[in-house]
C-alpha cells in the first residue's frame, strides 16, 4: 500500500502548494504541542506536591483528644479527658493490621514562650515527647548523632534530639553539638542527634524547630504520667487505613467510657484521605489536560478536513482525468486519505518533537535554578505518547474520509467538464 | 470493435428533460479511424462520454470488443477504461505537477505494472511522439502541441484497443493541428481504432469515415478518401 510510487504521489500533491500544506500541518504540531506541554505541566505539578508529601507514611492517622458531647455511664457532657499509655498497647494487640501505633505528648509550640536555654541562649521550640517509631511514620533525616531507641524509653534516659534551626539559635557555628547540654523547662538533657526535616508540607520551620524527647522521659520530667496527647497510627500498605479508621475510635471510645456515638470527642486527620484527595485532584487535572488538548487538536484536525476539501475541489479535474485513465475509486479515495494521513503523522511529530523539547527546557531549568515550590520533573510518559499518536492517526484518516468520499463522488463526465 | 444500438440519452434540468441521444445506431470496426462531426449541442460530446465509458446511456446496447457495457460499476468501469480505451482531450488534461514521462506512465501506474517496466514503456511511447528528449519536463515547460503529445503517448501507453480523441486539435493552430493529426494517422496505420470528435471539417477529411449528428440523431455516415495530414500542412 505505501510502497515507493504512492511516497512520490503523495509528497508530489503535498509539495504542489508548499505554504497551505505547512499552515494546516502548523495547526495539527500546535494542538498535539499543546495536549503533550499540558500534560507534562500538570505531571509536574503533581510530582512537586508529592514531593511535599515526601516520604511521610501516608497511610497513616493521627488521632486526638477533644471534649465529649454526650453523657454517658454516668459521666456529663462536656468532660475533657486524655488518652492513656495503655491504649496504644490495646490497639496494638486489637488491630495487627497495624504496623506502628505511636503515642506523642508535646509541650511549647511555634509560638510559645522560651522554654530552652543553653548559657546564655534562650528560645522557643516545640518539645515532643515520642517512641523510636515515630521516625518511620515521619521520616527525617539525622545529620549527626542517633534518633530516640528502645533503651532510652526503658531507662528513661535524660537525652533528647533536635533540629537544625534550634542548633543555629543555641550553638555557635561549628561547635560541637553532641554530647552538650540544654536546659527544657529547668531540666537538664544531653544531645544525642540532630535532624532534618526531609519534606516541607507546609511546616518545615517548624519542624527544624522542634526537639525531640524520649516518652516516657517526657512523662515523667514534664508531669504528664501515663497521658498521651494524641496519636499515629499506620497501617501495613495492603490495609486502608481510611478503612480501618471507625474500628480504630470505636475501639478507642470504648476504651475512655465515651459514648459510641460521641463523634466530637476524638479528633482526627487521616492523612491516606488528604494524599487521595490531592491525588484525586491530580487525576481530574490530568483528564482536564486531555480534554482541553484534544479539543485543540480536533481544531487542528478540522483544519486538516477544511485543506482537504479544498484540495479535493481544486483537484475535481485531476481525479476526472485519472479515473478516465483507469483510477479506481479506491485508488482515488486511498490516495486523499493517505495525503492527510502523512500530513497529520508528520505534523503531529513535529508537534510531539516540539513538546519533548520544551520539557527538556524546562527541566534544563529546573536543574539550573534548583528546586521550584510545587513544581518538579515535568514528564510525560510513553504511553501517553503513543496515545497521542494513535489519536493523531485516527484523526488522520477521519480528516481524510470526508474529502476522500467526496473526491468520487462526482461521475467522472462531470469532473472533467470542471475548468 | 463497437457496436451500439437504439442509444438514447437524456438529461434532467430541473423539470425539464433534454433528450440528447434519440436512438443511435454505430458501428466501428477494428482499424478504422472515424470523424463524429455537427454542431454544439447534436450530441457528439455525450456520444463519446458513452463511448468512453464515463457516462451511461439510458436505453439500448453497447458492446465493446464482444463485451457488452452496461451496469458496470465503478471499479470495473475503471479497468475497462485503463484497458480498453484511451483518452485524447481538446485541452490535454495533463497532470501539471508531474513530468511528461509520469504523465505517460499513469495508465500503467493504475494498471499495477512495475516501476521500472513502467518506465521502460512510458518512454517507448514518448519517443514514439517525438518527445524522448523532454521527458523530465513538466508540462507546464512544454508547447501546446508538445502537450497533446504526450497526452497522445499517454493514451497509449496502456496498449489499448480503441483511442477516443475530443477535439483533440480544438486549441492548436492550424500547423500544429496537422502535426498531431499526422501522428494520429500513423497509429491508425498501425491498426489501432480511432475516433475523433470534431468540428473542423479539415480535420475530419484526414479520417476515414464521417458521422454527422445533428439533434441526437445520425444524419450522415459516408466514408471518405483521407487527406494525409503530411501532405496538408504543405499546401
Amino acid at each position: 500500500m505505501f510502497n515507493r510510487d504512492r511516497w512520490t504521489e503523495i509528497l508530489e500533491a503535498l509539495n504542489a502548494n508548499r505554504f497551505r500544506t505547512f499552515l494546516t500541518a502548523f495547526g495539527v504540531a500546535w494542538g498535539i504541542f499543546i495536549l503533550v506541554a499540558l500534560l507534562a505541566l500538570i505531571n509536574g505539578l503533581r510530582a512537586g506536591v508529592s514531593k511535599d508529601f515526601g516520604d511521610f507514611a501516608t497511610n497513616s492517622m493521627y488521632v486526638w483528644t477533644q471534649q465529649t458531647s454526650m453523657p454517658y455511664k454516668g459521666l456529663p457532657k462536656g468532660r475533657g479527658f486524655r488518652f492513656k499509655l495503655e491504649d496504644i498497647q490495646v490497639l496494638k494487640d486489637n488491630f495487627p493490621q497495624l504496623t506502628y501505633v505511636s503515642p506523642r505528648n508535646q509541650l511549647g509550640g511555634y509560638q510559645g514562650s522560651n522554654n530552652v536555654t543553653r548559657n546564655a541562649r534562650t528560645g522557643a521550640f516545640t518539645i515532643n515527647g515520642d517512641y523510636p517509631d515515630f521516625i518511620k511514620q515521619q521520616p527525617m533525616d539525622i545529620t549527626q548523632g542517633r534518633f530516640i531507641s528502645y533503651s532510652d524509653i526503658e531507662e528513661k534516659r535524660k537525652a533528647i534530639v533536635i533540629g537544625v534551626d534550634v542548633v543555629k539559635s543555641l550553638y555557635d557555628k561549628d561547635e560541637e553539638v553532641i554530647g552538650t547540654y540544654i536546659k527544657i523547662n529547668g531540666v537538664n538533657f544531653m544531645v544525642v542527634g540532630v535532624f532534618q526535616a526531609t519534606n516541607s508540607d507546609g511546616n518545615s520551620e517548624e519542624e527544624a524547630n522542634s526537639i525531640f524527647v524520649p516518652f516516657t522521659t517526657f512523662g515523667q520530667v514534664f508531669n504528664y504520667a501515663d497521658n498521651v496527647n494524641y496519636m499515629v497510627a499506620t497501617a501495613e500498605d495492603e490495609t486502608s487505613i481510611t478503612d480501618l479508621k471507625p474500628q480504630i475510635l470505636a475501639k478507642l471510645r470504648e476504651q475512655r467510657t465515651v459514648h459510641p456515638d460521641d463523634e466530637r470527642a476524638l479528633g482526627n486527620f487521616d492523612r491516606a484521605e488528604a494524599f487521595g484527595k490531592v491525588t484525586g485532584l491530580f487525576d481530574i487535572l490530568s483528564f482536564v489536560g486531555f480534554f482541553v488538548g484534544f479539543l485543540i487538536l480536533a481544531s487542528g484536525m478540522i483544519g486538516i478536513i477544511n485543506i482537504m476539501l479544498i484540495v479535493v475541489k481544486e483537484r475535481t479535474k485531476e481525479i476526472g482525468v485519472r479515473r478516465a485513465i483507469g483510477a479506481s475509486p479506491w485508488d482515488i479515495r486511498s490516495q486523499i486519505m493517505q495525503e492527510s494521513l502523512v500530513l497529520t503523522i508528520i505534523s503531529g511529530m513535529c508537534g510531539v518533537a516540539g513538546a519533548a523539547g520544551l520539557i527538556w527546557a524546562m527541566n534544563y531549568a529546573l536543574d539550573q535554578s534548583g528546586p521550584v515550590d510545587n513544581f518538579a520533573n515535568p514528564t510525560v510518559n510513553i504511553g501517553i505518547v503513543l496515545i497521542a499518536l494513535l489519536i493523531l492517526i485516527i484523526a488522520g484518516i477521519l480528516a481524510g474520509l470526508i474529502p476522500a468520499m467526496k473526491a468520487t463522488k462526482m461521475k467522472p463526465v462531470d469532473a472533467l467538464r470542471i475548468e | 470493435m463497437i457496436d451500439l444500438q437504439n442509444i438514447h440519452k437524456s438529461y434532467k434540468t430541473g423539470t425539464n428533460s433534454l433528450h440528447v441521444l434519440k436512438g443511435i445506431d454505430f458501428h466501428v470496426k477494428e482499424g478504422e479511424m472515424v470523424s463524429i462531426m455537427g454542431s454544439s449541442g447534436s450530441g457528439k460530446s455525450t456520444l463519446l462520454n458513452i463511448l468512453g465509458m464515463l457516462d451511461e446511456a439510458d436505453e439500448g446496447s453497447y458492446t465493446l470488443d464482444g463485451k457488452s457495457i452496461r451496469n458496470l460499476n465503478e471499479k470495473i468501469a475503471a479497468q475497462y477504461r485503463n484497458k480498453f480505451l484511451g483518452f485524447i482531450f481538446q485541452s490535454f488534461n495533463l497532470i501539471n505537477y508531474k513530468t511528461a514521462l509520469d504523465n505517460v506512465a499513469m495508465p500503467l501506474y493504475y494498471q499495477g505494472v512495475k516501476r521500472a517496466e513502467r518506465t521502460d514503456k512510458a518512454m517507448h511511447y514518448l519517443e514514439k511522439v517525438g518527445l524522448a528528449q523532454w521527458a523530465t519536463h513538466l508540462p507546464n515547460e512544454l508547447s501546446g502541441g508538445q502537450k497533446q503529445r504526450v497526452a497522445i503517448a499517454r493514451a497509449l501507453a496502456s496498449d489499448p484497443k480503441v483511442l477516443l480523441a475530443d477535439e483533440p486539435t480544438g486549441a492548436l493552430d492550424t500547423k500544429t493541428s496537422y502535426e498531431v493529426m499526422e501522428l494520429i494517422q500513423g497509429i491508425n496505420d498501425e491498426g489501432k481504432t480511432i475516433l475523433v470528435v470534431t468540428h473542423e471539417d479539415d480535420i475530419a477529411q484526414m479520417t476515414k469515415r464521417i458521422v454527422n449528428l445533428k439533434d441526437g440523431q445520425i444524419i450522415d455516415d459516408t466514408r471518405v478518401q483521407q487527406v494525409l495530414a503530411k501532405n496538408a500542412a504543405n499546401v
